[in-house]
C-alpha cells in the first residue's frame, strides 16, 4: 500500500475513534450503539498500520489490492451496523407498541370512575 | 338458566368519523346486552368523539400503530374485563353487524374458538378488484394447505373469538399492521379450532382500502414471509391435548 494511503487511513480511522469517543462522553451517543462503530474504526486502523495481517488478509480473501480489504472491510462492517441497527428499530418498534396498548387500556381505566363513580359498587368487596 | 355470556364487540378504527358511527348502531340494533369498544389508532378525525357519541366505549392509542395492533388492544381490554367472547370487525363499514350473530352462532355450536367471517363462502354479495382477488385466493390455498382444512378467506377482519383464543392473541407478537393468514396459521398451531361461516360484505367505499397499490406487493411478501418463519419456529406452547 502506498505511504500516502496508509497516513490517509491512519488519520481517518484515528479521527473515526476520537468523534465516537468524544460523542460517548458527551453522552449524545449510548455505549451499546458505540461499540459497533468502535470497532469498525479500530479494525480500519489496525489494517491499515499493520500491513503483513492486511496482506495475508487480502491473499485469503482473494482481493486483488490490499486498498480493496480495507473498503471491504469498511462496508461490511456498515452492513452490520445496518443490520443492528434494524434489530433496534425492531425492538422498538415493539415496545412502542406494547407501551401505546397498555396506556389506552390504562386510559380508559382512569376514566371511567370520573364519570360513573358509584358507592357500593366496589367490587373488591370491602 | 342458561347464562348469556359477556361478549365484547372490537371495532379497530382510523379516520372512519363518517361510517363508525353507524356501525356502532347497527352492531346495538342487533345483538342486544353487547359491550362495544371502538380502538381509536391516532385518528386524525373526529372518530373518537363520533364513537362516544355513539355510546361505545372508546380507547386511545397516540399514536398510529396499524390496524393488527389496534385489534390486539382490544383482546388485551377483554381479556382485562373478562369478556368470555370477542366479536371484531372493522369499522369502515365493510362487515355488515347482521352477520354477527351466524358467527356466534357458530362458534358456540361447533365448537371452534376462532370464526372467520368470509367474504367468498355463499354467495353474499362483493367480487374485489381482479389482483386483489389472486392474492386473498392466495393466501386462502396457502392457508387451507397449512391447516388441511378449507379456509376462503384468511384476509378477513370480520372474526369472533372465544376467552382462550384472545388470551392467546393478546399475548404473542401480534402483528401490526396486517392479520392474516400468519395468525390463523399461528393459532391453527397453537391448537385452536378455526371455523368459517359466510357473511356479508359490503365494498370498502372510503377508497383507502389495506391493499391498494404499491402495499400490496409489500403485503404479500411480509405475510408469505411471516407464514414461513411460523412454520419454521417451535410451536407455540399453548398447545391442548388432541
Amino acid at each position: 500500500m502506498l505511504f500516502r494511503q496508509k497516513v490517509f487511513t491512519i488519520i481517518l480511522s484515528i479521527g473515526l475513534i476520537i468523534v465516537i469517543f468524544e460523542l460517548v462522553r458527551g453522552r449524545k451517543l449510548r455505549e451499546e450503539y458505540a461499540w459497533l462503530w468502535m470497532l469498525t474504526g479500530v479494525v480500519v486502523f489496525l489494517l491499515a498500520i499493520w500491513r503483513d495481517l492486511l496482506v495475508s488478509i487480502t491473499r485469503w480473501i482473494g482481493a486483488e489490492l490490499p486498498a480493496n480489504t480495507i473498503f471491504f472491510f469498511g462496508v461490511f462492517f456498515l452492513i452490520l451496523i445496518n443490520l443492528y441497527f434494524s434489530v433496534k428499530i425492531s425492538t422498538l418498534t415493539d415496545q412502542i407498541k406494547k407501551l401505546t396498548q397498555r396506556q389506552a387500556i390504562l386510559e380508559s381505566l382512569v376514566e371511567k370512575p370520573i364519570r360513573g363513580i358509584k358507592k357500593g359498587n366496589n367490587r373488591s368487596g370491602k | 338458566m342458561n347464562k348469556k355470556p359477556r361478549v365484547l364487540v372490537i371495532i379497530p378504527a382510523y379516520d372512519e368519523e363518517k361510517s363508525i358511527g353507524r356501525v356502532i348502531k347497527e352492531v346495538q340494533e342487533n345483538v342486544s346486552g353487547v359491550d362495544v369498544v371502538v380502538i381509536d389508532d391516532g385518528s386524525r378525525d373526529g372518530t373518537v368523539k363520533v364513537a362516544r357519541e355513539a355510546g361505545a366505549k372508546v380507547l386511545c392509542h397516540p399514536v398510529n400503530l396499524g390496524p393488527g395492533a389496534a385489534t390486539q388492544t382490544g383482546y388485551k381490554y377483554a381479556l382485562r374485563h373478562s369478556y368470555e367472547l370477542v366479536v371484531q370487525l372493522d369499522g369502515d363499514g365493510q362487515h355488515d353487524p347482521r352477520s354477527i350473530r351466524d358467527l356466534l352462532n357458530v362458534l358456540e355450536n361447533e365448537s371452534c374458538d376462532l370464526v372467520i367471517g368470509s367474504r367468498f363462502l355463499g354467495d353474499k354479495g362483493y367480487e374485489p378488484y381482479w389482483i386483489r382477488k389472486i392474492g386473498m385466493s392466495f393466501f386462502a390455498a396457502l392457508t387451507s394447505f397449512i391447516l388441511r382444512q378449507k379456509i376462503t378467506d384468511s384476509t378477513s377482519g370480520f372474526r369472533v373469538l372465544n376467552r382462550k383464543a384472545v388470551d392467546f392473541l393478546a399475548n404473542i407478537d401480534y402483528p401490526s399492521d396486517y392479520q392474516d393468514a400468519d395468525v390463523i396459521t399461528l393459532a391453527h398451531f397453537a391448537g385452536f379450532r378455526i371455523g368459517e361461516v359466510p357473511v356479508i360484505m359490503h365494498e370498502d367505499t372510503s377508497g383507502k382500502s389495506l391493499l391498494g397499490g404499491a402495499r400490496f406487493i409489500y403485503y404479500g411478501f411480509k405475510v408469505l414471509l411471516s407464514v414461513i418463519v411460523t412454520l419454521l419456529r417451535k410451536k407455540p406452547s399453548r398447545e391442548r391435548g388432541k
